[in-house]
């Protein structure tokens, strides 16, 4: 038998496959006895990227906590391909109340945990980026201006798409949803509009804020734990691609979501106190190009009739977000601090 | 012990002996003193342990309440008015998923035109939400009704709204008594929850339901509210064993024996009513009330037989669904549809005009003498309607009517006396 070489990137990326590591340094979705928190069985569609960061999230926080936790969880895709009646895919304590309301829910059980001295006992509120940066927006808000003790997690898809794809105010530029037609001059959604929601939630000083998406899930796993590991209110923000909305294939999910990274568009950071802490660098810069060409929301940008005034102005956000973030680095770490661009004191 | 108080005073310091542990608030008038002196008695160490959360809105308030009782916590929250229908997709939340928070709603008018003042237009509005509504007649009522409110929804769970008129009781300092915390701790024992998030019970709560069995989750809010019906009066003969005082029920009559007209109503005009019959008594009308406590659930049978004596019935309202008329008169219709009297609706007191005891003189001699139209609008001054009419028809560019009538009355006088 021929031995097989082993290649370290494996999957064209700095992720590290979790059997060429000591089991002290898995990952917690490769630990057997891990909590399936999200379980297998539900309805959400092939590739969901929000069914997979959720699972890779709760998992984690549910390690972090020794299993005392409780979700709150917004209307939405994943409430509603979770717990379709008469069935459940969540083996944890879970909520639902309405659309824009699971950070102040999730303040009134952690209140109540407090009063009952189960502090033990952590919350997470989590829902889709409808019922964050908009509907539940007033609510976030104010769960943030009290510092109450919930870890409130944004699954952004950049639309509606529990409804069918209608834009919100997460939809970047030009992307098309189902009211934000790709026709006449200007096709797609707006330029100049949008919340940024982690520079929000910075502004309210909690004591977390860090973004992710579902192409590093060691990444997203590290930082929901270091997001246990305080108190008081957090936010984390995770880019989770939508075959269906986006209109890319389910088996480019991961691949999306990285080039969302690596193009600048999607800036992965942390954050504590209101001050940007680590970022992580691009790998592997790369033209928006690569990004929007294979997802059909963009289809309009490309083709018979090509815009690349538009695809400019695309490239010219990211390249902003690359200088303002620090993205670009010569050095190879995982985590870039801006405070310390010459690794002085690494 | 009976101590001259405010009412929201007396309602604040009655939630306290109830022991939430859960409370949560955002202000609006009328309800403020009540939330504030719960604020303060957390803030003290006085009510402990409970948790005070201070919310940017009352679909916030609400919304805290939902995560603490579906954690397991008594939650208890207040509000009025706008703020009701600010967080109404939440009050029927709270119904749908049967979590036993109290509220109490210091019933005011909602806008526009803006107006903080008294009627029960946002009682009204939530009356299909699946919350028992229980009106207070005076304060010590809104005060002991908490603490019947809080057994009925934690036995049934089911939240309570108590609602006391604002302004006319909250802001009103009256002798009364405060519920002692032993009695109330031997009346309310500690809420124990039919469901609760435990990490080591875990449980999905508020799951999506289809056509499949919707109906019959509806229909078993439906029997809770049945039950509720059972269960009011029961309670209130235990309140009053326990206390020494009646409060609460589903229906309240008056003297009603003989009587061939009956005022029905809801709240605290109900003490004025009784002083309005009580002259029409001495001047030989047969005259008599009966009070509403328990609007939902609606006591069919108690209203029907507390009216069963009644040639003629009077039904006053502070609300009314506009293009129609009466909202409590429907009920009372549907409770009296076989017997053999008629049924007049007044409209009276909106936006918080007086409900002066001569007009409901006037009202219950003109009820007598066969005189009432069908619906009836109290003291309305029929000149400021036609005027503003009349530049209506005059100009198309009109402008607001709330502001020409203003301009037109020259003074926003009150209307007592």
């Amino acid at each position: 038998m021929t031995a097989q070489p082993v290649r370290f990137y494996q999957v064209g990326s700095f992720a590290v496959g979790n059997r060429l590591l000591p089991d002290d340094d898995r990952t917690v979705q490769s630990d057997p006895t891990r909590s399936n928190s999200l379980d297998s069985g539900h309805r959400a569609c092939q590739g969901c990227g929000e069914a997979l960061g959720a699972r890779y999230a709760i998992d984690a926080a549910m390690r972090a906590s020794q299993g005392q936790l409780v979700a709150v969880n917004a209307t939405g895709c994943l409430e509603v391909f979770s717990t379709p009646y008469p069935e459940t895919s969540w083996r944890i304590p879970w909520l639902h109340s309405v659309f824009g309301n699971a950070p102040a829910v999730a303040t009134g059980v952690a209140a109540a945990m407090k009063v009952k001295g189960r502090s033990d006992v952590r919350v997470i509120g989590q829902a889709g980026d409808g019922g964050t940066v908009d509907i539940g927006f007033g609510c976030l808000s104010g769960m943030f201006e009290r510092n109450d003790d919930v870890l409130f997690i944004c699954y952004d898809n950049e639309a509606y798409m529990n409804t069918g794809v209608q834009r919100s105010g997460a939809t970047p530029p030009a992307a098309r949803t189902a009211t934000t037609e790709a026709v006449g001059p200007e096709p797609g959604n707006t330029f100049g509009q949008g919340k940024d929601l982690p520079r929000l939630a910075m502004a309210h000083d909690i004591p977390y804020v860090a973004t992710a998406t579902v192409a590093d899930l060691r990444d997203l796993e590290a930082k929901v734990e270091r997001a246990m590991g305080q108190r008081g209110a957090r936010y984390l923000h995770i880019l989770v691609p939508c075959p269906l909305g986006w209109g890319s294939a389910p088996g480019d999910t991961i691949k999306v979501a990285r080039l969302a990274k690596e193009t600048g568009l999607f800036p992965v950071f942390e954050a504590e106190n209101g001050t940007v802490t680590t970022v992580s660098p691009i790998r592997h810069r790369t033209p928006v190009e690569a990004y929007l060409s294979i997802q059909r929301r963009y289809a309009h940008l490309f083709g018979e009739n090509p815009r690349p005034d538009i695809v400019a102005r695309i490239q010219a956000i990211a390249d902003r977000n690359i200088a303002t973030y620090g993205l670009l680095v010569d050095d190879e770490s995982d985590n870039h601090d801006p405070k310390d661009p010459e690794g002085v004191t690494a | 012990m009976l101590r001259q108080i405010e009412g929201s005073r007396a309602v604040a310091e009655t939630v306290a002996h109830c022991r939430p542990e859960v409370v949560c608030a955002y202000p609006i008038s009328p309800q403020t003193h009540i939330i504030e002196a719960v604020g303060a008695m957390v803030k003290a160490g006085t009510l402990s342990p409970c948790e005070f959360v201070n919310v940017e809105s009352e679909f916030a308030a609400m919304s805290v309440a939902i995560g603490a009782s579906a954690a397991g916590a008594r939650s208890y929250t207040a509000t009025s008015s706008q703020g009701l229908l600010f967080m109404i997709e939440a009050v029927y939340n709270a119904a749908g998923l049967g979590l036993p928070i109290v509220m109490t709603l210091a019933n005011r008018a909602i806008g526009a035109p803006i107006n903080i003042w008294n009627d029960h237009s946002d009682a009204m509005a939530v009356r299909d939400s699946g919350w028992v509504q229980l009106f207070a007649e005076t304060n010590q009522e809104a005060a002991d009704l908490h603490v019947q409110a809080f057994r009925l929804a934690e036995e049934l769970s089911v939240p309570v709204m108590v609602c006391m008129d604002g302004f006319i009781l909250t802001h009103a300092f009256e002798g009364l008594d405060v519920p002692e915390q032993s009695d109330v701790d031997a009346f309310l024992p500690p809420y124990e929850p039919r469901q609760v998030l435990d990490p080591d019970d875990p449980v999905s709560i508020g799951a999506m339901v289809g056509p499949e069995a919707f109906e019959e989750v509806r229909y078993l809010a439906h029997l809770r509210q049945l039950d509720a019906l059972a269960r009011i009066p029961t309670l209130a003969a235990e309140f009053s064993e326990a206390f020494g005082r009646q409060s609460g029920g589903l229906v309240s009559p008056y003297r009603t024996e003989d009587a061939e007209t009956i005022v029905v109503a809801l709240g605290s005009v109900l003490g004025t009513i009784k002083d309005a019959v009580d002259v029409r008594r001495d001047a030989g009308d047969r005259v008599g009330v009966v009070g509403i406590t328990s609007f939902r659930p609606f006591p069919r049978d108690a209203v029907r037989e507390a009216l069963s004596g009644a040639r003629r019935i009077v039904v006053v309202e502070k609300a009314f669904s506009i293009g129609f008329g009466g909202v409590l008169s429907t009920d009372v219709a549907m409770a009296t549809h076989d017997a053999d009297c008629s049924l007049r609706t007044v409209v009276a007191g909106l936006g918080g005009r007086a409900i002066t005891r001569r007009s409901l003189e006037e009202l219950l001699a003109a009820a007598s003498r066969d005189e009432l139209d069908t619906l009836t609008f109290l003291d309305l001054d029929h000149g400021i309607i036609e005027r503003e009419r009349a530049r209506m028809t005059a100009t198309r560019r009109s402008g607001p009517s709330a502001e020409n009538i203003l301009r037109d009355l020259g003074t926003v006088a009150s209307r007592i006396g």
